[in-house]
Parts: structure tokens; sequence; C-alpha cells
């Protein structure tokens, strides 16, 4: 396909609008990103569709990327920041594998743009364990070998999480409802759903749980 | 994806400004980014509307409700007052797609999305929705088991929306603002016939930007369901969804709006189910006659037929469930 016409970026405006030092053109927050001040029709600034640098907040840390306005936070997450703990199946919505927090809400990955992503909290799976020390939905996904392939298992992990942040004391309807839109092919479902509840029964507290204390009956 | 220039929002008429010369609205992404991603549509700008603050919130009030079209599925399920007072509204929004796609899907967006027809989504096919050379509708002959069983001789798409079901059912109302001003349509009118044009399935005009959502207060008495039955249980897109709105006088229906989802290229409403049920006690009988008189003028397509007899049920079941008289069909969505 052809390349959509240049489009002319006002470099002040731009500036102005972001709220930025001149040494710097990164978009870095939801508020600045194209605001100028008493805006008439016209004067907000575009971007791309060239790459332009950006801020994102991901797992509390701040990490500046150069995009084009055209990839998606997966792309960005994956390819430019190396965390390629969120995985992509669909690409277009219906699987849920890219599964991360949009401003702690379940959201995909795979369909926001990198450059809506600007000023909102971001968290992928690498943000829910502490160094080495899991969290405890992923601590009792081990407990109850709730993984074949492991595939849609990040994005699994983020529904259930989620669930537990909004409602710590689930019942199965709840969490079958949670993870209603999260394809595993391998089956997984009913251990996802026991390692979950069994969270919400305090039964699995975070921290490395080794696969020998894992696997009692 | 092509190339694209974006320009974020934060005022209805900065996005007004924005508009024009190839740029599109964006507003949760989820239909835009599909059909982007598979080369159907490739704007040159996407005017992103999401930080429109005063597109945002709902309101409840004696008048009726008052949605802002960035309100998400998510946000219109979970609404205690929706749940109570407009409740095929939540279910609609809160049975369709998946939990996280419901948390980004707007309103607005939603009810424009596109059609999932796989002829007009595959670049492989002309298809005259496209606008393309082709003067068939492919499905007609072709693969149809998903498509119209009712006006479908010009082009047999069903239009996917599930919250436009019970929009039509509650008459709402979308306000369109544009430069040149701003102008109710009722969801009755706001879906366009493939014979009055092929290529829109809207009224919406380049330039306008939908900036509201009405829903008149029910009558006392009213009580309304939805349901929508699909292929798998978890979620899916519906192959037969039904809204039915009964205002009620004791086991009275004193009056009923039946509404069918991707029974025909445009949401319908069926009179002909509406003057069984209206001035009738509502039981068993007058459900089923209901859902038969709905599906009396269908013309199912080579592979559609069992659609028939699946939208007889759900019209049954959704105007026992607003009744009172059943519970959510265990069978249905959700
Ligand atoms: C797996 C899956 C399952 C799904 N199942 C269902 C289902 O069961 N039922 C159902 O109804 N939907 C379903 N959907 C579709 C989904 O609900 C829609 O794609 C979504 O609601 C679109 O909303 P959006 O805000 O993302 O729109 P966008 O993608 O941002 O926009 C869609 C279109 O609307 C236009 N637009 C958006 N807002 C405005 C506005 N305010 N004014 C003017 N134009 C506007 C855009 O220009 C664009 O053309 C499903 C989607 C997926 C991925
Ligand atoms: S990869 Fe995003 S939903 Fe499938
Ligand atoms: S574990 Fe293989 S897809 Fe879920």
């Amino acid at each position: 396909m052809a390349d959509a016409p240049k489009i002319e970026v006002s470099r002040r405006g731009f500036l102005k609008g972001a709220g930025v030092t001149a040494a710097s053109t990164v978009i870095e927050s939801a508020k600045a990103f194209g605001r100028e001040a008493n805006s008439a029709l016209q004067s907000v600034p575009t971007v791309g569709p060239g790459p332009l640098p950006i801020k994102l907040h991901i797992n509390g840390e701040e990490h500046i990327v150069t995009v084009e306005p055209r990839y998606t936070l997966a792309e960005t997450l994956r390819d430019n920041l190396g965390l390629t703990g969120t995985k992509v199946v669909c690409d277009r919505g219906s699987c849920s594998a890219c599964t991360v927090w949009i401003d702690k809400v379940p959201a995909l990955a795979c369909m926001t743009l990198s450059v809506d992503a600007v000023g909102r909290e971001i968290t992928t799976i690498e943000g829910l364990s502490h160094g080495d020390t899991m969290h405890p939905v992923q601590a009792a996904f081990v407990k109850h070998d709730a993984m074949q392939c492991g595939f849609c298992t990040p994005g699994m992990v983020m529904s259930c999480a989620a669930l537990l942040e909004r409602n710590p004391n689930p019942s199965l309807a709840d969490v079958k409802h949670a993870v209603s839109g999260n394809l595993c092919r391998c089956g997984t479902y009913p251990k996802v759903f026991a390692a979950t509840l069994d969270v919400a029964q305090h039964r699995v507290a975070s921290g490395l749980v080794t696969l020998s204390a894992g696997r009692e009956a | 994806m092509n190339k694209f220039a974006f320009v974020d929002c934060k005022t209805v008429d900065e996005a007004l400004g924005q508009l024009g010369d190839g740029a599109t609205v964006k507003a949760g992404g989820i239909d835009l980014l599909d059909l982007m991603k598979d080369d159907i549509v490739f704007p040159a700008k996407l005017v992103n509307i999401r930080n429109v603050d005063s597109l945002r919130g709902i309101t409840v009030s004696a008048d009726g409700l008052q949605l802002g079209p960035l309100s998400t599925l998510s946000e219109i399920a979970d609404h205690p007052e929706i749940q109570r007072s407009y409740s095929a509204l939540s279910d609609a929004a809160g049975h369709a797609a998946t939990p996280q796609v419901r948390n980004m899907a707007t309103l607005g967006g939603n009810i424009m999305q596109r059609p999932r027809c796989w002829y007009f989504r595959s670049t492989d096919v002309d298809c005259k929705k496209k606008g393309g050379g082709s003067d068939e509708c492919h499905a007609q002959a072709g693969e149809n088991q998903y498509h119209a069983i009712m006006n479908n001789s010009t082009c047999a798409m069903v239009h996917p929306s599930s919250t436009a079901v019970p929009l039509l059912g509650m008459d709402a109302q979308v306000e369109l603002t544009s430069k040149r001003g701003k102008r109710m349509v009722l969801m009755s009118n706001f879906y366009v016939p493939p014979e009055k044009s092929v290529i829109n399935e809207t009224v919406v005009q380049p330039g306008e930007l939908i900036t509201g959502i009405f829903v008149p207060a029910p009558a006392p008495g009213t009580r309304s369901a939805y349901q929508k039955y699909g292929e798998k249980e978890s979620f899916d897109w519906p192959i037969a969804d039904a809204g039915v709105v009964l205002v009620m006088d004791g086991a009275l229906c004193r009056k009923a709006s039946v509404v069918l989802g991707v029974a025909a290229p445009t949401p319908i409403r069926s009179k002909a189910a509406e003057a069984v049920l209206t001035g009738k006690t509502i039981d068993e009988a007058t459900a089923r006659a209901a859902g038969k008189a709905a599906m009396q003028d269908a013309t199912p397509l080579s592979q559609n037929g069992y659609k028939v007899q699946l939208f007889q049920t759900a019209i049954y079941r959704t105007v026992l469930l607003a009744a009172g008289q059943m519970q959510r069909d265990p069978s249905a969505i959700g």
C-alpha cells in the first residue's frame, strides 16, 4: 500500500503543546499531548506518519521509545523494549493473549496504538513479579500446573490477577467470566480456575513455589 | 497497517477541525485497527477522540439516559441504573465481545463498526460494498451461513452491533455534530439499508461526529431484555440476537418493541411480532406466536435456514425474559 501523504508537523507548536523543554521532543503525558493553550480549530499538532519519540510508563518505569503512530503497544513492548512476556497470537483482538493492564484495567496491547498509550500506566506480565518473587497468581499457576504450551498464560494471568484486584473473593462463575476472552487451545481452563480460586482462598502466598512443593496431590 | 498521521484531540471543536482529507475518527480503535490491519481501510490521518472529556459520561435523569459516545461497553454493562431501568442495554453491552474488548470499545464506535461479512473483510474479494468494480454480493451464492435471512436481495451483510438492538427498541436518538451544527437522528433512521446505499451503513456524513446518545425515560411498567446466541458459549459474534421492550399493565402488554439483530443488513423492528404481543397477556403461546410472526417474511439463503429457527426461539425466550416469566437462557452467550 502507498504511504500516506506526508503531513507537516509544526515543531514549535508541538513543543509548546507537549510542555517539554526544547532539548526534548518526547511526548510524555496524555494531558499535554496535543494540547495548545486556547487552541482553536485546526491548531492541534499532528504527529507522524514518520517515527517520533514518546514516553511510556511501563511497570513503574519510564521508557522513551521511537515509534511510528501505526506501531501497536504489543509491537513496542516486544520489539522495542524486549518485554516479550506479552504474547501476540491473533493480532486482531480475539484471543486476549496480549492482555496488559492500562490504568489497571485489562486491555489488548495488539489493539492499542503506542501513541495512544502515552500518559497511561501500563502493567505487563513482567510487572507482576518482583525480581524472583512471583505474584501469587503466577505461583498458583505453577502449583496447579495451569499451563501446557504456555502461550496463552501471560494473558490468562493478567486477567486473573486483575479480577482478584477488583474482587478478592470471586466465585467460579466470576473467574470464568474474567477469562471468557482468553483463548487456550491446550484447554487449561479447569486448572486456571482452580489456581485463581486457590489464591482467593489465601492458600498461595507470593514467592517462588518450588515444583516439588507445587506438586502435592 | 498503512502509515498514518495521528492527532490527539481534547475537544469536539479540535476534532471537527481535523476531520476531512482522508482523516478518520478513532475512538477505542477496536474496529478501526482491525480494518486497517486487513487493508480494508487506510486513512491518511487518525483523529483520536478518546481523550475528549466532554464525550465521556453517563447521566440518568427524569428525561432519560444520556450516554457520552466514549462510554465503554464495560461502563454501560456495569452501570446500576442502566441495569435497573434499561436492562436490555446493559445486557447487550455486557454480552458483546470479550471483557478486554468491552474495556476498550466505545458505544459510538460500536454502533459505527463495519460489517463482519468475510467477503467485505477480504482484500482478495472485490465486493460492491467496497465500491469496487464488482456488482455482485458474493454471499448470495457463496458461503452465507452467518448472513442475513431478511431483506437480503441487494447485499446480505448483517450489522453486528449488539448495542444497536436495544437502542432501536428504546427509541434512542443519536446526536451528530459537524462544523455546521447539530442534528438528532432517531435510531430507526440511523442505519441505511443497502437498497439506499450499499457503501454506507449509517447516515453519519464525513465531517460528522457522534456527540451523544439519548434514550428517553421508559414509561411506567416498562421491562426489557436482550439475549444473544452464537456458536460458542463464552464469547462470540451473534448469529441471532433479540431485544424486547414491553410496557406491561399487570400481565397485559400495552406496547411492545421487538428488535432483531443480525437478521437483516440493519437491526430491524418486527412490526408483525409487536402486533402479536400488543394488547395480549404474555404467556408461552403469545411469545411463541411472536417468534413465528417475526420470521414470516424470512428469505434465508442456501446455508442459513437454521437462523430462522434460532430467531424464533430467541424471540420467544427474550419475550418471556422481558415479561419476567423466564430466567436468562443458559444457552445464550454470556
Ligand atoms: C473478538 C471480538 C468480538 C466482538 N464481538 C462483538 C459482539 O458480540 N457485539 C458487538 O456489538 N461487537 C462486537 N465486537 C466489536 C466491537 O464491539 C467493536 O469493534 C467496538 O465496539 C468498536 O468500538 P471502538 O470504540 O473500538 O470503535 P473504533 O474502532 O474506534 O471506531 C469504529 C468506527 O466508528 C467510527 N467512530 C467511532 N466513534 C465515533 C464517533 N463518536 N463519531 C463518529 N464516528 C465514530 C470510527 O471512525 C470507525 O469507523 C467484537 C470485537 C472483537 C475484537
Ligand atoms: S493477540 Fe491481541 S487479542 Fe489476540
Ligand atoms: S497453554 Fe497452550 S494455549 Fe493455553
